[in-house]
C-alpha cells in the first residue's frame, strides 16, 4: 500500500520515517521524497497489513498521512497511443501491448510527474 | 506481367479488388512470391499518424453587413494570416494563442472546428470606401464557412531522424522530452506503413492522387516544401476538405518547450501494377534506417551517433555503447494502422478509385541549407579580448584585488599548465572574505565546473547558455582550453548598438 506522508518541520525536526520504523519495526520503502527547509513530502510503500499501524504512528509523530489509491491516470479520449511517455518514466509504468495500445502499470507509478510534460496530448494527470 | 490502373479501378468498381495494408504486404510476398503477389494484390494502403507542424487551413467566412476587409484576424485569440483577400485567411497549426500561449494554438482551432465547436472570429480593418467596417467579433461553426480547405505545405515525411541527448541537461524539443546523458531515444514515423517509404521513387504519388487526410478524401498537391527524397526525406503538399474531417485523425498537441503542433492522419493507396510496386511495398521495418542524431548540439549539422532501423526503434530499447536505451515513439503506430485499414475499407467498398499523378514529383531532389550571405554574430565579434585571470594557487586576497582593479565580476582561473581550471566570482570571494580562515587560495573557492564558449559559436547559442545556467559570463576558450577572452552580459549590449540588429 502506498502512503503519501506530509510533514512540517515547524513541528520539530524528528526524523518521522526513521522514528516510525524504529517504533513499529515495520520496514518502509521510500519511493520518493521531496524535503526542503520547511516541509517535506514522502511517498512510502508499506505492507498492506501494517498500513494502519504506520498511519497512526506517523500521525502521532505529527505527519499528515494519505493513502494513495491511484497512480498516474490516462484520459483515454485524449491519448492517441503515441508512446511519447514510455521512455521518460523512470519506473517503466508505460508500455505497448501487441496492438500498440498504451498499457499503464499504475501500481508501479511513484507519482514523480516526469511523464506529464512529455505527453503531447495532455492525456496524463496525477491524482490529487 | 503488368496490370493497368484501369483494370484495378474496374475491380474496385465491381468489388473484386484485393486490397491489403502495407503491413500485410511483406508476409504476402514471402508466401506467394513476387509474381504471385502481383497477381493476387491490387492495392496496398499506407498510413501515418504523427506531428505535422506544417499544417493549416484556408478559411472563407463570407461577407458581413456592412462588409469588412479583414486585415488582422484572430480565431479564439490565435492570429491567422491577414494578407489574403477581404474575408479569407490561412490559419497555421503552430500559431499560438495571444493569451493561452502554447496551451492553445492554430491546431486547437482546427480540432475545435472539426469537433463541431464554435470558434470566435475577431478581426480589425482600416476601413475602405468599399469595405467600411472596421471591427467584427462573432461566433462561427465549421458549417457556417463557405470553404474550409486544409492545406499542408510539408507533410508525410518519408521518414524522420531519431533523437538522443548527450548533454547533462533535460531537453524539450520538437522530438519530445530528451533525458540527459543519452537517457532515452525518441523517433517518429510509421516505418513500413509510411506512404512514401512504400513508393520511394514517387511513381504513384504526385499531383491529383487521391489520399486519406484526417478522415476525409484529400489529394496530393505536389512536392512539399523542403522535399528531399535524394536523402530519404521526401515530403508532400496535401489538401482536403476540413468539413469532412474527423477529430479521430486530427489532433492538436503541445510539445513542451517547443510549442503547438498538429497530429495528422494521412494515407495513400498504391496501385500494384508491376513487380517494382510489389518489391517497394514489401518493405519491412528492418529495411528502413534513419540516423540517430544528437539533439544536444544546437546546430544544423547535428552529430550522428549511429544508424538505427524502425524494427530496433519499435522494439522498445536500442543498444548504444553496450547499454540498452529505451525508445519512445512520438507518432502513433496504432492510429497509422487505423488509417491504412480505413482507407482499405473505402477502396473495398468502391468509395475511392485510384488515379495516376497528373504531374510527377522529382524523386531525386535534395534540399540545401539556407544561403546566408550575412552571417549572424559570433562570439568573436563581441567578446572581450582583454580580461583579467587568476592562478589557482594565488591567494584569495590577490584575486579580490584583481576583481577590483579589473572592474569585473568574474575571474577565470588558470592552472599551472595554462589551461582553464575554474572560475571565481565576486560572490565567491566575498563569501570567503566574510568567513576567514576556511579557505586560503583561489583553488579552494573556485567553481570547477565552468560553462565555456568558443570564438566561432553563434551569439544566440552563447546567450542560451547564459540563461540556462543562470550565469552572466562565459570564458572563451580555444581547443586546448586556453582562455582567449570573456563574454559577459555587457558584451551582449554591443549587439543592441545597431551593428547586428538591423
Ligand atoms: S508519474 Fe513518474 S512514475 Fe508515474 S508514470 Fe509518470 S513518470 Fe512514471
Ligand atoms: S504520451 Fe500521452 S498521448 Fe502519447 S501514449 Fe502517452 S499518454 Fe497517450
Amino acid at each position: 500500500m502506498r502512503l503519501l506522508v506530509n510533514f512540517s518541520k515547524k513541528k520539530g525536526t524528528a526524523p518521522i520515517i526513521a522514528q516510525a520504523v524504529k517504533d513499529t519495526g515495520v520496514l518502509i520503502n521510500v519511493e520518493r521524497a521531496v524535503i526542503d527547509s520547511s516541509e517535506g513530502e514522502a511517498l512510502i510503500e508499506v505492507p498492506d497489513d501494517q498500513c494502519k499501524l504506520i498511519r497512526s504512528t506517523m500521525t502521532r509523530l505529527g505527519a499528515t498521512v494519505r493513502q494513495l489509491e491511484h497512480g498516474i491516470s490516462v484520459d483515454q479520449s485524449e491519448c492517441v497511443d503515441c508512446g511519447a511517455c514510455i521512455s521518460v518514466c523512470p519506473r517503466e509504468v508505460f508500455s505497448f501491448d501487441a496492438d500498440y495500445r498504451l498499457v499503464v502499470a499504475e501500481d508501479k507509478c511513484v507519482l514523480c510527474g516526469k511523464c506529464i510534460p512529455a505527453c503531447p496530448h495532455k492525456a496524463l494527470t496525477l491524482p490529487v | 506481367m503488368h496490370k493497368s490502373i484501369e483494370t484495378i479501378n474496374e475491380r474496385i468498381r465491381d468489388g473484386s479488388a484485393r486490397v491489403v495494408t502495407a503491413e500485410e504486404m511483406p508476409a504476402i510476398v514471402s508466401e506467394l512470391g513476387e509474381e504471385g503477389a502481383l497477381k493476387e494484390v491490387d492495392v496496398v494502403t499506407t498510413g501515418t499518424f504523427g506531428a505535422m507542424c506544417s499544417s493549416g487551413a484556408f478559411l472563407n467566412f463570407g461577407h458581413s453587413e456592412p462588409p469588412i476587409r479583414m486585415e488582422r484576424i484572430w480565431l479564439n485569440d490565435v492570429e491567422a494570416y491577414g494578407g489574403l483577400a477581404a474575408v479569407d485567411t490561412y490559419i497555421g497549426a503552430t500559431q499560438q494563442s495571444d493569451t493561452l500561449e502554447d496551451q492553445y494554438g492554430g491546431a486547437h482551432v482546427l480540432e475545435d472546428l472539426v469537433s463541431g465547436k464554435s470558434v470566435e472570429l475577431r478581426a480589425t480593418s482600416r476601413g475602405t470606401d468599399c469595405y467600411p467596417r472596421r471591427t467584427i467579433t462573432t461566433e462561427l461553426l465549421l458549417e457556417d464557412l463557405n470553404q474550409a480547405i486544409m492545406c499542408n505545405p510539408r507533410n508525410a515525411y518519408q521518414r524522420y531522424n531519431a533523437a538522443i541527448n548527450t548533454t547533462d541537461r533535460l531537453l524539450h524539443t520538437y522530438m519530445g522530452t530528451l533525458l540527459p546523458d543519452s537517457g532515452n531515444v525518441t523517433y517518429s514515423g510509421a516505418g513500413l506503413l509510411n506512404p512514401v517509404t512504400n513508393d520511394p521513387k514517387l511513381r504513384f504519388i504526385g499531383s491529383g492522387v487521391p489520399i486519406f487526410l484526417c478522415g476525409a478524401e484529400g489529394m496530393v498537391v505536389g512536392e512539399g516544401t523542403q522535399h528531399s527524397p535524394g536523402g530519404g526525406f521526401a515530403t508532400l503538399m496535401v489538401k482536403g476538405n476540413l468539413k469532412e474531417m474527423s477529430p479521430d485523425y486530427l489532433r492538436a498537441a503541445t510539445m513542451t518547450g517547443y510549442g503547438v503542433t498538429m497530429y495528422v492522419g494521412l494515407g495513400v493507396p498504391l496501385p500494384v501494377v508491376d513487380l517494382d510496386v510489389v518489391r517497394a511495398t514489401a518493405v519491412r521495418d528492418e529495411d528502413i534506417s534513419v540516423d540517430l542524431v544528437d539533439y544536444g548540439v544546437p546546430s544544423r549539422s547535428r552529430p550522428v551517433i549511429r544508424s538505427v532501423n524502425y524494427a530496433e526503434l519499435r522494439s522498445g530499447a536500442i543498444e548504444i555503447n553496450g547499454e540498452q536505451v529505451r525508445t519512445s515513439s512520438l507518432s502513433s503506430f496504432r492510429k497509422a494502422r487505423q488509417v491504412a485499414a480505413e482507407l482499405k475499407g473505402w477502396i473495398e467498398k468502391g468509395r475511392l478509385q485510384l488515379a495516376l499523378p497528373t504531374r510527377p514529383i522529382d524523386p531525386t531532389k535534395k534540399v540545401h541549407p539556407m544561403h546566408e550571405r550575412k552571417k549572424g554574430p559570433r562570439v568573436l565579434d563581441i567578446m572581450d579580448r582583454q580580461f583579467v585571470s587568476v592562478g589557482e594557487s594565488e591567494e584569495i586576497r590577490a584575486a579580490a584585488q584583481k576583481l577590483l582593479k579589473g572592474e569585473t565580476n568574474h575571474l577565470p582561473v588558470i592552472a599551472d599548465d595554462g589551461k582553464l581550471s575554474g572560475i571565481v566570482t565576486t560572490f565567491d570571494i566575498s563569501k570567503a572574505v566574510a568567513n576567514p580562515g576556511k579557505a586560503v587560495t583561489v583553488k579552494d573557492i573556485m567553481k570547477k565546473k565552468v560553462v565555456t564558449t568558443t570564438t566561432e559559436e553563434a551569439v544566440d547559442i552563447a546567450v542560451r547558455k547564459l540563461e540556462q545556467n543562470n550565469i552572466s559570463a562565459l570564458p572563451v576558450v580555444d581547443k586546448d582550453r586556453h582562455v582567449i577572452g570573456m563574454l559577459t552580459a555587457i558584451n551582449l549590449g554591443k549587439l543592441f548598438g545597431g551593428r547586428w540588429l538591423k
